[in-house]
């Protein structure tokens, strides 16, 4: 789960992280307020769920109450790679001498948190990485002792730091460690870290992402998630345990495993076909969730054939086929036509179910794909939309 | 031989009076697999499918010699009971459990090795060593003893490329699921090390999908350690970036972790990489590698 920048200050700022003042707001008049509290310089955030903000025209600079309210009105609304803006951050400007990144993530090399930090700071790290990767000074922390002060100070003198922002800098990176664990999460960033001309230290902008393994013990994530970010679908799906990403294809997925999922995706891309979602239905495919997992990708308009690759293993084939026409019927039917490969336990006994519903089910996983590619190809638009007994008029 | 598991894995179900552990206990005994204990906290001096349960790992231990463990507690206890396992050094400790959170994995995977046992997991199917033991979810029936050996991060799909060897006369040697989430016990590295030691196993199949970068290590192992022929498969090329595919630690971040490196990463490193999973045996075929019926 992905936080928004005012969240991640939010976490930030309770364990010591200096942020300069500010709030959110999803009205210009609130913005107006705001800036007005601020009595200074403010810069209008737009808080997206996305990268190049400040490109987009979505981070604007106001002087004073009225110009902060006339550029929320720009950044309110204003769609930046497909995110609409709903709210925005209105925050003190900074005086800005050089700007630092500081960030933790979860490592899989080392198995364990790494703290980064760049001179090349409000660049995103991964061009950093790219193009300068000896500009990427690293700590490993350890994974039974936690942070050390002393690798706040190394990092903070080999930066270039004066004494008192080593000070500062090696608090904000013990705040820093500290807010990712208590947090769950796998990646903060403070990017950048502004040493401002006054010499002090801010954190102008912050990235946080949180382990969805760990949302169960931190209900607080439930309040913050922004429902208008997310794909209704996929909101939907991931209320109901199925593991469900929406694509631009045009052959619905079904699948039971996450492994297999993908290759489904991808052998039906080698057919010459596209995938219209990802979906792990999970273990025993049951007929509620293969209902839901159905309902879900019909209701994309774009869908012209739906594939269930099910490889039952201990899973009974006649549980699923069960599962699949029930899931028809209770949808009231479709005139999408419907492809099932099915492998496994009582495999003949599914299959017999599922020829009673006119469903014939496949055994061979390429045969399989090979035919939900050509029932997507041979539905046209127009086919789908008008009845069998069309052309009367 | 086998790897890790054999006729003389005596084994221990944590969490075994669950729907999962017992399901899958049943599943196991009726494979052959000698389970000797379970332990359920409070359910101590019970028996369930004849197998004594215990309160504690460390009882279960004491009483049955237990050498292997086989973790099925939800995720939010399952940090401590491989814990638990660890303390009462077990070797060898399959957790199956899906849906713990990593930074609990991150000293838990410095702490097992530390203390010298073995984990494999979590979020995986488990390991099996056809007619000799089975320490998973697995169905046993799609499996054939034979030489070839498997290391995937998946489940089903590692069914569905044993079901293609089996019915192309290529049974398997040990087949581990080392897990899908971002930090498990056991690295390809570690697998490929056992099975190119491993003198039933004459061929070896790399089954990976997107994110991290444990292909690629594993590339470069099999370009300087491997003798043995390997075949890959790669699942996620259609997959798009920044988006969790069902497995924790199937997700592309920025331009790392995409299929195509580790497609080209195995292709350097000499294996032959199938474009479906019912290829493997055939390209099997086309490294020389004799069926086993």
């Amino acid at each position: 789960m992905n936080l928004h920048e005012y969240q991640a200050k939010e976490f930030l700022r309770q364990n010591g992280v200096p942020i300069p003042a500010g709030d959110v707001a999803s009205t210009p008049e609130q913005v107006r307020q705001i800036a007005h509290q601020i009595g200074q310089p403010v810069v209008v955030k737009a808080q997206v769920l996305t990268g190049g903000r400040g490109k987009a025209g979505g981070v604007k600079l106001a002087q004073n109450p009225d110009e902060a309210e006339r550029v929320a009105r720009q950044i309110l609304g204003m769609d930046i790679r497909g995110h609409v803006v709903h709210k925005v951050l209105v925050t003190n400007a900074a005086e800005i001498a050089r700007e630092i990144y500081l960030g933790a993530i979860l490592d899989r090399e080392t198995k364990s948190i790494v703290l980064m930090t760049s001179a090349e700071g409000g660049v995103e790290i991964e061009i950093v990485a790219r193009d300068h990767p000896d500009k990427i000074l690293r700590r490993s922390i350890d994974p039974y002792l936690g942070y050390g002060d002393y690798q706040g100070r190394e990092l903070g003198y080999a930066l270039g730091l004066n004494a008192a922002q080593v000070r500062a800098f090696s608090k904000i990176a013990g705040a820093l460690h500290k807010t990712l664990i208590e947090n769950d999460a796998t990646l903060l960033e403070i990017n950048p870290l502004a040493v401002t001309t006054s010499g002090e230290l801010y954190g102008l902008d912050a990235k946080m992402v949180v382990d969805d393994n760990a949302l169960f013990r931190h209900s607080k994530f439930e309040d913050l998630r922004d429902l208008e970010a997310e794909d209704p679908f996929e909101r939907q799906a991931r209320e109901e345990g199925i593991s469900y990403v929406k694509l631009d294809g045009t052959i619905g997925c079904v699948v039971n495993g996450a492994g297999l999922a993908m290759a489904t995706m991808d052998i039906l891309k080698l057919y010459g076909g596209s995938p219209a979602n990802f979906l792990d239905v999970g273990g025993g495919a049951r007929a509620e969730r293969v209902t839901l997992a159905l309902q879900l990708i019909l209701s994309d308009p774009k869908v012209r054939a739906v594939f269930f690759n099910i490889f039952g293993g201990i899973t009974r084939c006649d549980e699923v086929a069960r599962g699949i026409v029930e899931a028809i019927h209770q949808i009231g039917g479709t005139k999408v036509p419907i492809v099932v490969r099915l492998v496994g336990v009582n495999e003949s006994e599914g299959r017999q179910i599922l020829l009673g519903a006119g469903l014939k089910a496949y055994t061979g996983l390429d045969e399989a794909a090979k035919a939900a590619v050509q029932a997507a190809q041979s539905t046209l638009p127009d086919e789908s939309s008008v009845g069998s007994h069309g052309g009367a008029a | 031989m086998s790897v890790l598991v054999s006729r003389d894995t005596r084994l221990l179900v944590q969490g075994m009076t669950g729907r999962e552990g017992e399901f899958h206990t049943r599943q196991m005994l009726e494979y052959g697999t000698n389970v000797v204990a379970g332990v359920t906290p409070g359910r101590g001096g019970q028996t369930l499918l004849d197998v004594p349960v215990f309160n504690t790992v460390q009882d279960a231990v004491e009483h049955t010699g237990a050498n292997a463990s086989i973790i099925f507690v939800p995720a939010p206890f399952a940090p401590d009971a491989i814990r638990e396992a660890v303390a009462s050094r077990l070797p060898l400790i399959v957790a199956i459990t899906e849906g713990i959170p990593v930074l609990d994995m991150v000293p838990l995977y410095h702490y097992v090795r530390d203390k010298g046992s073995r984990l494999i997991g979590p979020n995986c199917p488990g390991l099996i060593s056809p007619g000799k033991a089975k320490v998973g979810i697995m169905a046993g029936n799609i499996h054939r003893e034979g030489s070839i050996a498997i290391v995937s991060r998946s489940g089903t799909l590692t069914y569905e490329i044993v079901a293609a060897l089996s019915a192309n006369d290529y049974g398997q040697s040990t087949v581990i699921g080392i897990g899908g989430d971002p930090i498990v016990g056991t690295s390809f590295i570690e697998a490929l090390e056992l099975f190119e030691a491993d003198p039933q196993t004459r061929a070896i199949v790399l089954i990976g999908e997107i994110g991290g970068s444990g292909e690629e290590n594993a590339a470069a192992y099999i370009r300087e350690h491997v003798t043995k022929p390997v075949v890959g498969f790669i699942a996620g090329r259609t997959a798009p970036p920044g988006r969790r595919m069902g497995h924790a630690g199937a997700i592309i971040s920025g331009t790392s972790g995409t299929a195509a490196e580790k497609l080209s990463a195995l292709q350097a490193a000499g294996a032959k990489v199938a474009d479906s999973p019912t290829q493997v045996p055939s390209l099997l075929g086309q490294l020389g590698v004799a069926k086993d019926f």
